[in-house]
């Protein structure tokens, strides 16, 4: 159980010698009970102390990383329930399910789609992230093919290793030394050979359960066993169950503490009908699992997904921005367009994306709006004339240009006037009110 | 250690409202819980998809929506009765676009006219919407009010520049309203003690707090639904009690990712499916974050999330 501050204040040295940044010992216990802290802060804490504290002050569900290196997903570390508390930590990594009784070339073909998958996403590198491997034939042999032809085409993908075969896991698991795969499969019949195998194989161990009750006690169990890094998998398919038994477990983790249920789930949104798998995953992505294996990873699903995972775990304080700055688009000469918009990320790459599309070089002056899109600024006076004209004085790019016409959005027409008297010697155009306009306006006034 | 679930129940209730008239009125809202949180508390009704339908043909619609229409868009009527008839669609949301200023300025009594050939076209629920232009939407609204009196239909929005005259022609004539603020739980529940306070019946209101789309903002939507949904349960709050609407498919089918072609953009993959995904994952995610009610347009997007919403009451173990 968690412990209050008055408790952990207990077990510190009560010298107030500041050394852990915080003015005194009952200031860095209570830090320390809101989890804001970290034991290892303090240097003069007690080996006594470390331990009653370590179990408690180690974070409700514990990191754990799927696969290793430059791919590698981090899982766990979550804090809140709801989004608007606190930004969520890891993102949900998506993986795609591939069987080992799919011929090769077919296997081979969606291990490359998986791997192939990356796209930018308004300044993010995003991708389906790992490979879940089912050993669907039973068959050891089989699986160590999928296995080696998974290590081959997509050598840096993470990878979750699905069987119930001790024996075919260690086939497939020999492909991954030293990439931190996850060998999910474990349950109350084969718990402690599974356990040997992710062990000798320093993999994280996937407990598939058939409900939280059991789970508990193979996590407990699997604990004694020597297994440290967990994936649960509480056995829930319906969308009601993945809802029902993800909110239980992240509660009792949080708000009770319990352990038995501090890691990171995987949750299963495999289904025949591709669309509604992609409505399961997002209920996944929204509802705290870590992992979310899906059957398909067609190019708009994984659009889709991608998305979604970004909106939800952005931070819900701070919109994601980009920096105040003129930016040059192409290799812009002194009479190229010279545009504006706000420092909203999403504003940024959308116009960004549509100037590039016109293949006219320009400059795009990216005004600080405390990363509210155009018209959101406008509203909140972040967007107005005067700042404007601000901004364009202040930033020097009078001197790089030999024209003095700029560029407003639609949206904010109404603002033309205004900068014209604020900005002497300028011209203010009004473009299109949505960016799929800006090729079409660019290149007519080139033509 | 043995697992007891840690549930949550809660003193607050989200108010059940009723659409529509005879048989075919439909129950939206009355739970006590987090949306689908069937295993610790009451959620007797299933949240309730209408289908979208305009006044006049749907011209800025991307080809994808408007091909599932094309051989009843020119007609309201004919357009809704196929919702209900070919979709099996629970409501009907009729948008008086053309009423726009900017989009024909069609007259407010042409409008209403719309709203009664509606109304005789089909029996279940009708959801009245105005053009989205404030001050022109008071006249149009209070004329629609007028036609749809004592059918139970949902008027909406009001708005804060406009929700007097809009709430006293629902008043009037015994609707419900929508009452929409812009993406802010303070503002959501000013606007509605607002228009209480001029003796309308909360039990009688929906509350839109500003939808968005995927990519386009969602978050915002997603987060203050949740936050009205957890102040109207564990705070108790009776002026955030009233179900939630989620106005989706107007956002979604405006953005890019529902209209570029895949030849351009060959890594977004095909667009037809994708446009469809955009509004089904749109609109599930307002159900997980507390919609009772959605507003939709594609009858494939609109077919996916009633199987999703199926799932939610599957038995589960
Ligand atoms: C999400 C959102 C918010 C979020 C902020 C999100 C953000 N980071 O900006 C929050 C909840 C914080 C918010 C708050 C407010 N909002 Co707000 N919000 C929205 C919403 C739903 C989406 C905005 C968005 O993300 N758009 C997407 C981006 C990409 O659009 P964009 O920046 O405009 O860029 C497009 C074009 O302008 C164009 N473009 C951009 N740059 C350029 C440059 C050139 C040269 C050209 C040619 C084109 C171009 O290309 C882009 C794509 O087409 C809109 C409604 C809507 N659906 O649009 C309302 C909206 C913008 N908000 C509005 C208002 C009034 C407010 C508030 C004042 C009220 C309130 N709710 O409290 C506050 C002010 C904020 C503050 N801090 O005080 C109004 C503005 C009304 C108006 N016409 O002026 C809107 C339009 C809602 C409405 N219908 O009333 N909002
Ligand atoms: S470093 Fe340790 S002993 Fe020093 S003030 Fe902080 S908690 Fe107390």
């Amino acid at each position: 159980m968690a412990l209050t501050g008055v408790e952990i204040f207990k077990l510190l040295p009560k010298t107030n010698c500041k050394k852990c940044g915080q003015p005194t010992c009952l200031a860095f216990a209570m830090k320390l009970a809101q989890r804001q802290a970290s034991l290892d802060q303090c240097p003069d804490v007690s080996e006594d102390a470390r331990q009653k504290l370590g179990e408690a002050s180690a974070p409700p569900i514990r990191p754990t990383s799927l696969g290793a290196g430059a791919k590698a997903v981090k899982m766990g570390e979550e804090m809140v329930l709801f989004r608007h508390e606190k930004k969520f930590v890891n993102p949900c990594a998506i993986a795609l399910e591939i069987k080992d009784t799919l011929a090769a070339a077919d296997a081979a073909g969606r291990i490359e789609e998986a791997a192939a998958s990356e796209i930018d996403r308004v300044g993010q590198r995003l991708r389906v992230d790992a490979l879940f491997l089912s050993n669907d034939s039973g068959e050891p042999a089989k699986f160590l093919e999928l296995a080696k032809l998974a290590a081959w085409k997509a050598p840096e993908m993470p990878v979750i290793i699905s069987t119930q075969n001790p024996e075919a896991a260690e086939a497939a698991l020999s492909q991954f030394a030293g990439k931190k795969a996850v060998l999910y499969g474990a349950n109350a019949g084969n718990l402690q050979a599974m356990a040997e195998k992710a062990k000798a194989a320093k993999a994280a161990l996937g407990i598939a359960a058939k409900n939280i009750d059991e789970l508990c006690e193979l996590t407990e169990k699997a604990k004694t066993l020597g297994i440290e890094d967990m994936v649960l998998d509480p056995g829930a398919r319906s969308a009601g169950e993945i809802l029902r038994d993800n909110t239980y477990i992240r509660r009792a983790a949080l708000k009770k503490n319990f352990k038995p249920l501090g890691y990171p789930v995987i949750t299963f949104a495999n289904r025949q009908d591709t669309m509604l798998e992609a409505l399961v995953a997002g209920l996944a992505v929204e509802k705290y699992a870590s992992i979310v294996v899906v059957g398909s990873a067609e190019k708009w699903k994984n659009l889709a997904l991608f998305s979604l995972r970004q909106n939800i775990y952005t931070d819900p304080q701070v919109p994601m921005q980009v920096q105040q700055n003129i930016y040059k688009i192409g290799e812009p000469g002194p009479k190229a367009p010279f545009l504006i918009t706000t420092n909203f990320s999403l504003t940024y790459f959308i116009v960004s994306g549509e100037i590039e599309n016109s293949k006219v070089p320009c400059r795009l002056a990216v005004m600080d709006s405390e990363g509210l899109s155009v018209l959101t600024a406008w509203a909140a006076g972040k967007f107005t004339a005067s700042k404007i004209a601000q901004f364009i004085t202040e930033s020097g790019v009078e001197g790089e240009l030999d024209q003095r016409e700029l560029i407003i959005p639609g949206y904010v027409a109404i603002l033309s006037g205004s900068i014209e008297d604020k900005l002497a010697g300028w011209k203010i155009t009004v473009g299109p009110r949505e960016a799929n306009g800006i090729p079409a306006f660019l290149k007519a006034r080139t033509a | 250690m043995p697992f007891t679930p840690p549930k949550e129940s809660f003193s607050g209730k989200i108010f059940e409202l009723s659409m529509g008239r005879g048989d075919k009125a439909v129950t939206i809202g009355g739970e006590n819980v987090m949306p689908f949180h069937r295993f610790e508390g009451m959620s007797p009704s299933k949240p309730v998809v209408a289908f979208e339908v305009q006044d006049v043909p749907p011209e800025d619609w991307p080809d994808t929506v408007k091909e599932a229409f094309k051989d009843v868009s020119g007609d309201p009527a004919a357009w809704a009765a196929y919702c209900q008839d070919s979709l099996g669609a629970e409501a009907i949301a009729l948008r008086l676009v053309g009423t726009h200023p900017d989009r024909g300025d069609i007259p407010a009594e042409q409008a209403a006219e719309t709203v009664k050939k509606v109304l005789e076209a089909v029996k279940v629920p009708l959801i009245i919407l105005g053009s989205n232009h404030a001050e022109k939407d008071t006249a149009v609204l209070v004329k629609a009010a007028e036609a749809a009196k004592g059918t139970g239909s949902v008027i909406g929005k009001a708005q804060e520049a406009n929700y007097k005259t809009i709430a006293a022609a629902a008043m009037a004539n015994d609707l419900k309203l929508i009452a929409m603020s812009e993406l802010d739980i303070n503002l959501s529940k000013q606007l509605n003690i607002l228009i209480t306070q001029m003796g309308f019946d909360k039990e009688k209101l929906i509350t839109d707090p500003m939808c968005s789309a995927l990519s386009y903002g969602l978050e915002y939507t997603y987060s203050v639904m949740e936050r009205i949904k957890q102040a109207a349960l564990a705070q108790n709050d009776a002026v955030l009690q009233p179900p939630m609407l989620a106005d989706v498919g107007v956002y979604v089918w405006k953005v890019k990712e529902t209209q570029a072609a895949e030849a351009d953009l060959p890594e977004w993959g095909e667009l037809a499916a994708r446009g469809i995904a955009w509004e089904a994952v749109t609109a599930s995610s307002f159900l997980i974050s507390g919609a009772d009610l959605l507003i939709m347009r594609h009858p494939d997007a609109v077919a996916a999330v009633r199987k999703y919403i199926s799932e939610f009451s599957m038995e589960v173990r």
